[in-house]
């Protein structure tokens, strides 16, 4: 059985309020705070790569797990901002921690990769042990700070999260997991070589509005659950509005849906597990109920994840 | 109540004034409808032609317009 051990984050230092982007783009800052929710983010150092960004977040993950890098049996690293082709920043992470030998497989994936990378890591721990899964991203370097592309500048931040899904204890215990992927609508948001990134709105909007509330509800429906009995949804920091028009589809009230994505923006695969964290950490101790992680992005893909107190917090769940 | 008096009604109670877009009005450069209110757009619609509007459908550009709606509500019905 699989279980959340530990989580951790990295947020650069340099913290780019709106007041900096906006007219960089063009527009006001009071216009940009009410059109996204989004107040700050964070952009990398220019000595700061993916890799570095993906390892202080796994170092602060394997500090919160208690367990030396030695001890992990994989690493999957998420990333759509990596900064080349090949290798990915799985090689570079896994060497910097002085794990060669152990499997590092990189997840090329936008938004929901790590989300991804939670699911596969609890199907493939039983074999590998710890599975050390890691997003990070620097989307400051794949948008453009100008006027004609200000619909995605103003929205991205960079930072990293980790998580450590290990065979046996946790903190919370994987009960069930959906991935789906729709590549008919593969070009409605990309990132193409040399290019900034692109995204058409409207549709990946129109796309996640069904198709959230849609997956969440088939996974907890499947393991004799339902929304009202999750204590927190802890989603893909994308759009405000998004969050709550899932929330809403799902009869939940506001205050069960984790919400960081005013200090961050969004940071892509890595933004579940930097909500994760902080979720993580506000609670603090054993979970009381079952929480629901979820993603949506570049694919198209998206999915959900179910994870439950070790105990099953008393709702039967298998 | 044709179709596009219909549709019409759903743009208006989605917008919460009274808007009479033309037919062929492009409803997002005239800023009638945004994301979210198109989402809002498609669950009326199939709830008031009793249509379904798979996934795969919902490409923003068969609901730019009235004239376009119509057609694509015609199409499934």
């Amino acid at each position: 059985m699989a279980y959340l051990r530990a989580l951790g984050c990295y947020l650069p230092s340099r913290v780019v309020e709106n007041s900096e982007v906006a007219p960089l783009v063009g527009v006001d800052a009071e216009w940009l705070l009410r059109a996204t929710g989004i107040e700050q983010r964070r952009f990398a150092a220019p000595e700061e790569s993916v890799a570095s960004l993906g390892l202080r977040a796994a170092e602060d993950c394997l500090a919160g797990a208690g367990i030396p890098a030695r001890e992990v049996g994989m690493l999957i690293v998420a990333s759509g901002s990596s900064e080349r082709r090949f290798p990915g920043p799985a090689s570079a992470i896994g060497a910097a921690l002085g794990i060669a030998g152990t499997p590092a497989i990189d997840l090329p994936m936008a938004s929901a990769g790590s989300l991804f990378g939670l699911a596969l890591g609890a199907k493939l721990c039983r074999d590998y042990g710890n599975v050390l899964v890691v997003g990070a991203e620097i989307m400051s370097r794949v948008v453009r700070l100008e006027p004609a592309f200000r619909d995605t500048a103003i929205l991205f931040g960079d930072g990293a999260g980790a998580c450590v899904v290990s065979e046996g204890s946790g903190f919370a215990r994987v009960v069930d997991s959906i991935l789906s992927t729709d590549g008919d609508f593969r070009e409605a948001l990309r990132l193409d070589l040399d290019a900034p990134l692109e995204m058409d709105g409207r549709a990946i909007i129109l796309q996640a509005s069904r198709k959230l509330p849609r997956v969440i509800s088939e996974l907890l429906a499947r393991n004799h659950s339902n929304p009202s009995q999750v204590g927190t949804f802890v989603m893909h920091q994308a759009n405000l509005n998004l969050i709550a028009r899932v929330a809403q589809s799902l009869g939940v009230p506001d205050t069960k849906v984790f919400r960081n994505l005013g200090r961050y923006g969004n940071t892509s695969s890595a933004s579940l597990l930097i909500a994760a964290t902080e979720w993580w950490r506000e609670t603090g101790g054993p979970l009381q109920a079952p929480v629901v992680f979820a993603a949506f992005g570049a694919g198209l893909n998206w999915g959900a994840l179910l994870a439950a107190p070790v105990d099953g917090g008393g709702l039967g769940l298998a | 109540m044709d179709k596009q008096t219909k549709i019409t009604e759903i743009l208006r109670r989605l917008a919460g004034k009274p808007i009479d877009p033309a037919p062929g009005e492009s409803l997002f450069e005239s800023g009638l409808l945004d994301s979210f209110a198109l989402a809002d757009l498609v669950s009326a619609l199939e709830a008031e032609f009793a249509i379904r509007i798979p996934d795969s459908d919902l490409r923003p550009r068969l609901f730019d317009s009235i004239d376009r709606i119509a057609a694509y509500v015609e199409k499934r019905s």
